[in-house]
């Protein structure tokens, strides 16, 4: 907004247990409160209506878990990064904790187009009360690995679509009972051209075996986003980024 | 204790908006349990969108929380979703805050801010797992309490709410925690130690506590012929409660900041409480006298640390007529400095006084986001407006509307009532025509410009001038509503429109509240203890969250009665005599019977009644009974106001209306003051 005097930080953080019952949406809208409260230094968009210039990475599905979520902040000036993660962590509710910030470059392209694959940790159960055989869903998983397009109907923008989902399944590996009576996974999927959430994966395991019956995903962990470049994989905090360094003196 | 989490959140992945049930709110608490606290579940029986900003709530969440002798936690009414998962697996109503089980609380309190929500409160008893009517109830069962401004006829309720509050409820609720408290520490067994019959009896000794079993009803006939305390301590008459000073209840100081999106969704500072405008219609007014202002300072303390707190970018300045606030401008002039470097927080007035002074402030003030305005004539003549003591001119309107177009607003919203006392269709059409006008207005500035007219069925309220109106019924208000809907659609509204009973795409939007909820809500709102009976039907029925128009069948309202032998017509839309005992003349708002009865009939002869605080003592009993006087900072009427004030209106009121008009309304000649 400001020309050269922006400060552009990326935000790493992570969200555990009851606050995971919120949207992607109101993730967004705590951060902005939590910067307020902070009276951190936002640049704002032109306009009738100006919001602060916050661009939130990847949206995490209403229910999921994660260690690594990401957002790019612009400020008016440099902050003390370093404080940075403490300060928010006192304005944001509890189970969303800030655990890095660095100063990015102006030029950064932003995360949604660069993050092009993520880990998962599921943990799969039954409806309710009935324990979930390990075999049976290794079973079921390669089973649907061993397809090479499973077609599911989904709801994307409030329409329902159908879309494959085998082409976005990297890797999933059943790991044992998670106790519980559920069953880990590990799951990586890509997010281009068209990216598949833990939930669809379970779709499609139910529909390539119909005979494992219902499954629920009682526990889904964003583990890692990965920012793919020339046969290198970056962590977001890592690719982008200005040196630490200048960072530190400009505040 | 139980923390019922790990049985709740498995059903979270199954309904809508599973954020309401979580807690976490910045502002909430976590109260530290010990075995002589008096520990509060504090539930709003709607949603948790519409419960969460209640300011009332919020207050006594904080008040007991400071307490040693006491805790609170919150609930609100779970959605049909998840209630219908709860009772699938036999789990309880719930605390938002630390999930325990309801029955863990000693108090159920409700806060009551309309009658549909009524049939909630059965089922959020019964939910807990509390038996549902107070006769069932056993000595460990926690006692279930109401307050709200729905509790000034707690009758209909009687049956199942053991205690109400009556009033402000800042000092009654440390006094009922000691007295709970008390109990529970002499305890040697169960929850209160002793006969619940005995717990409530000291209850109803606290001024402003009303406990309906302490009473007896006789009837004669279908009348009351008397409501008679059953033990000599017992008050015949419960006076509300009423705080002093709000500087000493500087509540919330830490108003809960919610996750998800929810109405009125804000940081809100209460300006002042108690209005004296007089609108007849309206029982907020009435019943929130006298007038107490907050000190300018402390207003501008709780906006400067609200904001710092909560992280909020706008505030609301709330009360029943904001503008009337003495030294509005200059609070609004250091709000302004205050943001000043810290920018984009914008402040509002929910409650807009008609006139262009009041526009005026609020283009001050709300820099950003100018998207619409809301107005309220609530009549569509001068002559009705005088008979509901609405004193709004045309000239007014007029003015407000032209300064909300020429200061950017785009869009202006317009309530009204209909069915109103003396009400004819010429009254009802002239709303449609103040719309155009309106319009007319609007496009000096823009050529989008367009009004959103809201219509509403009035429902009499107790403690009001028209507490003796029979209610219009529901062909007589779906009669009016299509009056005007034809009117709007047929006449400059983009020509007749089939299929659009709104007008949808016309400059008029017209939206109406439905006439058949109007009639249940008037069968509560007037109801005696006899209609609790159908509000238990309704809910056994399954007719749960009846102010949501996809959950309301009339039927069902109407079955019931029928079953309980009840005749609706008789409370809803009969006529009371002046002799006539009313179910809730045992509870005192301050305003005696007799200054009711002659406003009343002042409105039937069109006769306004200028605001109070500018003028002679009328004597309606507020300031006299309770040995207080409106806490007011100036004397002096309000700047550019003129509603009420008995300063301008008076004098124009009969040019201004035919300027605009080009006819003279009736019942201007009517009002003595008019000539």
């Amino acid at each position: 907004m400001r020309g050269g005097a922006a400060f552009p930080v990326r935000l790493q953080f992570a969200k555990y247990g009851k606050i995971r019952w919120i949207s992607h949406r109101d993730t967004a809208r705590a951060f902005e409160r939590a910067f307020r409260i902070e009276a951190l230094p936002l640049t704002f968009t032109e306009g009738f209506s100006p919001r602060p210039k916050v661009s939130f990475g990847l949206a995490l599905s209403t229910g999921y878990e994660s260690d690594e979520e990401f957002l790019d902040v612009s400020f008016r000036e440099p902050v003390e990064l370093d404080e940075l993660p403490a300060r928010l962590n006192v304005a944001l509710p509890s189970g969303i904790e800030v655990t890095g910030a660095v100063e990015l470059d102006e030029r950064a392209p932003a995360l949604q187009e660069v993050v092009t694959a993520l880990s998962w940790t599921v943990d799969v159960g039954r409806d309710h009360e009935v324990a979930l055989d390990a075999e049976e869903l290794r079973s079921g998983v390669a089973a649907l690995l061993a397809r090479d397009e499973v077609t599911v109907t989904r709801s994307r923008k409030g329409r329902l679509v159908d879309d494959d989902v085998r082409a976005a399944i990297r890797s999933c590996t059943v790991v044992g009972p998670a106790g519980d009576g559920t069953v880990r996974c590990e799951l990586e999927t890509s997010t281009q051209p068209r990216g598949a959430k833990p939930h669809d994966v379970l779709a499609a395991v139910m529909q390539v075996t119909p005979a494992i019956g219902p499954l629920t995903e009682r526990r889904v962990v964003r583990t890692h986003q990965w920012i793919e470049r020339d046969g290198a994989r970056l962590r977001p905090l890592d690719a982008d980024t200005r040196p630490r360094a200048v960072a530190a003196r400009a505040s | 204790m139980s923390n019922l989490w790990p049985r709740v959140e498995p059903l979270l992945a199954e309904v809508e908006k599973p954020a309401r049930y979580i807690g976490l709110e910045r502002g909430s608490r976590q109260p530290e349990w010990a075995p002589h606290k008096a520990a509060w579940l504090l539930i709003y029986p709607d949603t948790y969108e519409i419960g969460l900003p209640n300011q009332g709530l919020q207050i006594l969440y904080e008040i007991l929380n400071e307490r040693d002798d006491a805790l609170a936690e919150r609930s609100y009414a779970p959605w049909v979703d998840l209630l219908a998962a709860l009772r699938a697996r036999d789990l309880p109503l719930f605390s938002v805050d630390t999930h325990r089980s309801a029955r863990d609380f000693d108090v159920l309190a409700f806060n009551l801010s309309a009658e549909l929500v009524f049939t909630n409160v059965l089922e959020l008893v019964d939910l807990a797992g509390v038996p549902v009517r107070n006769e069932h109830r056993g000595d460990d069962d926690p006692i279930v309490l109401a307050g709200g401004h729905s509790a000034f006829n707690p009758e209909p309720l009687a049956d199942y709410v053991d205690a109400f509050v009556i009033g402000d409820g800042e000092e009654p609720v440390g006094e009922i925690s000691a007295v709970i408290a008390a109990h529970k520490a002499r305890a040697t067994g169960g929850r209160f130690g002793g006969p619940r019959e005995e717990l409530l009896h000291e209850l109803a000794t606290i001024p402003g506590v009303y406990v309906p079993a302490m009473y007896e009803v006789s009837y004669e006939g279908r009348d009351i012929a008397a409501v008679t305390p059953r033990y000599p301590d017992v008050p015949p008459r419960v006076a509300k409660r009423t705080v002093a000073d709000l500087d000493d209840w500087p509540y919330p100081k830490q108003q809960l900041v919610p996750l998800i999106e929810v109405v009125h969704d804000r940081l809100n500072v209460e300006v002042f409480r108690g209005c004296t405008r007089g609108c007849r219609f309206c029982q907020a007014g009435m019943i929130t006298r006298p007038v107490r202002e907050r000190s300018a300072e402390m207003v501008r303390t709780m906006v400067r640390d609200g904001v710092a707190r909560s992280g909020y970018d706008e505030v609301a300045l709330t009360s029943l007529s904001t503008a009337d606030m003495s030294g509005i401008g200059e609070i609004i002039g250091g709000l302004v400095n205050d943001q000043c470097g810290t920018g984009q927080v914008s402040v509002s007035m929910p409650s807009m006084r008609v006139d262009a002074f009041t526009v005026g402030i609020a283009s001050e003030i709300q820099k950003v986001r100018r998207t619409g305005l809301t107005f309220a004539p609530e009549a569509g003549s001068w002559r009705l407006r005088q008979v509901i003591n609405k004193l709004v001119l045309e000239d007014d309107l007029y003015a407000a509307v032209d300064a909300a177009y020429g200061n950017g607003w785009r869009r202006v919203k317009l309530y009204f009532l209909t069915g109103l006392p003396t009400e004819m269709d010429a009254d009802t059409l002239g709303i449609a025509e103040l719309a155009r006008n309106v319009i007319e207005v609007g496009r000096r500035y823009t050529k989008q410009a367009s009004v959103t007219v809201s219509v509403g069925g009035f429902v009499p309220k107790a403690h009001t001038p028209f507490q003796w109106f029979g209610q219009n019924g529901v062909d007589e208000l779906e009669r009016k509503i299509a009056l005007l809907r034809d009117d709007v659609r047929s006449s400059g509204n983009g020509g007749p429109r089939r299929g659009s009973a709104k007008g949808n795409g016309g400059p008029v939007q017209l939206k109406w509240h439905d006439p058949e909820a109007s009639f249940a809500e008037g069968l509560c709102s007037r109801g005696d203890r006899r209609v609790g009976r159908v509000i238990e039907r309704v809910w056994r029925a399954g007719g749960t969250f009846q102010e949501w128009s996809e959950r309301f069948q009339l039927d069902r309202w109407l079955d019931a009665c029928a079953a309980e032998g009840i005749d609706p017509e008789w409370y809803v839309t009969r006529h009371r005599a002046r002799d006539e005992i009313l179910p809730w003349d045992h509870i005192d708002a301050g305003l005696h019977k007799d200054f009711l009865w002659d406003d009343w009939q002042a409105a039937l002869a069109e006769h306004g009644l200028p605001d109070c605080r500018w003028t002679p003592c009328y004597d309606c009993g507020v300031c006299t009974d309770l040995a207080l006087e409106h806490v007011v900072a100036s004397p002096l009427a309000p700047a550019g106001g003129s509603q009420g004030t008995g300063q301008e209106w008076s004098a124009d009121a009969g040019d201004a209306a035919v300027r605009f008009l080009g006819r003279k309304p009736a019942g201007v000649s009517a009002s003595g003051d008019a000539q």
